[in-house]
């Protein structure tokens, strides 16, 4: 028996789901609580949980992930949500220097199963700071785990192994995508979803390999739907670190070609690495290199060109005959 | 604008003056025995000894780096000593005297600066959280971590919790220590934020750190802050179990500012000489925080020659310790590097990992002369 859900109403499921399940789990951040969140993904939590559980914070993002951490060591799972992409940089020391090294720096003895629950991207006509990818900054650094979702069943299952994971995990939220419906069995036990870790052939397909997460999952699926000149494999990465190379490779070496596209900017973003990969692992079965369609190397445009800015439908498909071009 | 500067000495709280004189201090009685003051004093002379042999194990090359807490003893042994084993401390790098009241091992801090571990010890068992170097982050876990010692309901009367952060008067320069004074202030969370101020944050004296005198800072965020001799072991006893009763009781946070002096180098690294007067080290000196209970209880018929000689030949004894524990903290194995990054398997680090291992033992029957 399915759910009919939104990306946003499923994570709201999930985390209602895990604060019933272990009553460590707390929810923190700005307007998490009466207001339920700016994207409203808290709704309904501060209600049925209490103040004690889902804890309106001062405005300080560094505050935020310093407290999460302090909790965290006293035996506590807390999810943190970050307003916006372009708001987690205020803790960026928190989260880089603090909570992705304690446990190495304990040599094991200290946890610190903090969630971070960012949405981002852009695609939603916002001022600065509102559409940012700021992925390959958390790819980047060791002792994070770095997840996405494109559809609302990774997105109900997906927050709650997060939530279970002993590693921090930064839990990217297509903001664009909160309003995608489909149905979701809640009903089924945890243990019977796919792992975090492991990407999903999203299409099958046999002449060219398109890599996508987030956002950019449904216009890959659109590509391929479009291209009736050629058989496009979509893979929804799902984990961005680690990153399942065996699903990536099994395909690669399939089809021959890969296009990996991002709203993230294109030098030292998450192509780049998979590209990288790729060629060591796949190189006797690569037709063509690697193409990489993502954003530009600029800062993030005013909305009215984000358009432009954002890799699209046409830009993929380009991307995918640039990579029939050899 | 307001005519008050960091300079501007307030009344300190004071017990103990450094000729040793017990004044004692009408908001701060302290009930002490002749025995407790004398196992203050040997806590403040073993950690020194620790200290300087630290120092010298660095310059023979033993161990990378070392911060010394020279002059910083009575701030630390007596709030160290203030907390309870069920209490939480977070430390920043310095806090080898509140280290050794929690029962760390001194080999366990040298094995840090030797560069064989990031901090080897339980912070659980223990109560003491691992050193933390990027300055002030620690406040923020601190006043999380309190934060769930509210959620434990482990607050209120006179069992309950508290926490204790450490950092020094740079760290006040930072957003982390100003956001962990608020968050702890509007969550009423049982914290005590401890400064050791020992006026200098590597070559920047206090004045280029804040206008205000430290303590006051907390009047902005809603909670008491409180100036003690830092070089007051019995002053800071004091203030400090006050200030974790208070908190433990469901009151809220407080900031000491201790007012000390750092009489050595930032780090081994450091050279003080080409920042600061001599003089102002002679002036620190005459307050030296040892001394004045070696006279408190010389005056006071409390401990004879045979106490002070058998606690210098502890001392001995002990360096000896430190000397020969250092020497011996074995080298990791290559493959640590690897270890506890992630809780969960991580086929990234796994397979990097397995390419390293292959790696070296390429090497094995080769010859020290020879390549591979």
């Amino acid at each position: 028996m399915g759910t009919n859900l939104t990306i946003g109403k499923a994570i709201n499921a999930g985390l209602r789901a895990a604060m019933e399940h272990d009553p460590k789990v707390l929810v923190m951040g700005e307007d998490v609580g009466k207001l339920g969140g700016v994207f409203r993904v808290t709704d309904g939590l501060y209600k049925d949980f209490g103040a004690d559980r889902v804890i309106d914070t001062p405005l300080a993002e560094s505050g935020i992930v310093g407290t999460a951490i302090g909790m965290a060591l006293r035996g506590y799972r807390p999810v943190v949500e970050i307003q916006f992409d372009g708001f987690f940089f205020p803790a960026t020391n928190q989260t880089f220097t603090q909570l992705a090294k304690m446990r190495r720096r304990s040599a094991g003895k200290l946890s610190v199963p903090v969630v971070m629950r960012i949405p981002y991207g852009g695609g939603i006509g916002a001022v600065e700071h509102h559409s940012e990818s700021p992925e390959a900054y958390f790819l980047h650094t060791a002792g994070l785990r770095v997840v996405t979702v494109a559809n609302p069943e990774d997105a109900y299952w997906m927050i709650q192994q997060a939530i279970r994971s002993e590693d921090p995990v930064v839990f990217l939220e297509p903001k664009r995508r909160y309003y995608e419906k489909a149905e979701v069995d809640t009903e089924a036990p945890i243990a019977e979803a796919t792992p975090m870790g492991v990407a999903r052939v999203a299409r099958p397909g046999t002449d060219v390999t398109l890599l996508a997460y987030g956002p950019m999952v449904k216009t890959a699926l659109q590509a391929a739907e479009a291209d009736t000149d050629h058989s496009i494999e979509v893979i929804d990465l799902r984990s961005l670190s680690p990153v399942d190379y065996t699903t990536v490779f099994e395909s690669v070496r399939k089809t021959g070609r890969l296009v990996v596209t991002h709203e993230a900017t294109l030098t030292g973003g998450p192509g780049a690495e998979i590209a990288a990969r790729v060629t060591e692992e796949c190189f006797y079965h690569l037709e063509s290199p690697v193409i990489r369609v993502a954003a530009f190397d600029t800062p993030y445009p005013q909305s009215r060109l984000e358009e432009h800015y954002l890799p699209d439908l046409d830009r993929v498909l380009d991307g995918v005959d640039r990579a029939f071009a050899y | 604008m307001s005519d008050t500067t960091a300079h501007e000495e307030p009344e300190l709280i004071q017990l103990l003056t450094p000729e040793g004189e017990l004044t004692g201090h009408p908001d701060y009685p302290l009930d002490i025995s002749a025995e407790e003051v004398r196992a203050l004093y040997r806590d403040l002379v073993l950690v020194r000894r620790v200290d300087s042999e630290a120092v010298s194990l660095q310059r023979q090359g033993e161990l990378g780096l070392w911060a010394s807490l020279l002059g910083q003893e009575a701030a630390q042994i007596g709030s160290g000593r203030a907390l309870r084993d069920n209490d939480m401390a977070f430390p920043s790098y310095r806090e080898h005297g509140v280290a050794w009241c929690r029962g760390i091992a001194p080999k366990e801090l040298l094995g840090m600066f030797r560069g064989v571990t990031n901090g080897g010890w339980d912070p659980h068992a223990l109560g003491f959280h691992l050193y933390t170097i990027v300055i002030g982050s620690q406040a923020l876990h601190a006043t999380g971590y309190a934060m769930g010692v509210q959620r434990d309901g482990a607050v209120g009367g006179e069992n309950g919790t508290a926490v204790i952060s450490y950092f020094g008067d740079g760290a006040t320069s930072q957003g982390d220590t100003n956001e962990a004074f608020n968050f702890a202030a509007v969550n009423n969370a049982p914290v005590v934020f401890f400064c050791q101020n020992n006026q200098w944050a590597i070559s920047e004296p206090l004045e280029r750190q804040a206008r205000v005198p430290i303590y006051r800072r907390a009047a902005g965020f809603g909670f008491p802050g409180l100036r003690v001799d830092g070089n007051d072991v019995l002053a800071c006893l004091a203030v400090t179990r006050a200030a974790l009763d208070n908190a433990r009781e469901g009151n809220g946070p407080t900031l000491i500012e201790a007012f000390t002096y750092r009489m050595g180098a930032h780090t081994t690294n450091d050279d003080p000489t080409r920042y600061r007067e001599a003089a102002e080290l002679d002036e620190w000196k005459a307050k030296d925080p040892i001394l004045r209970v070696r006279r408190y209880l010389e005056k006071n018929g409390l401990a004879d020659e045979e106490f002070f000689a058998s606690v210098d030949a502890e001392a001995d004894k002990l360096g000896e310790q430190v000397r020969t524990e250092c020497r011996s903290l074995p080298d990791p194995e290559p493959l640590d590097i690897f270890h506890e990054v992630y809780a969960e398997p991580n086929t990234h680090i796994d397979q990097q990992r397995a390419e390293f291992a292959d790696y070296l033992s390429s090497f094995e029957g080769v010859g020290a002369e020879g390549g591979r």
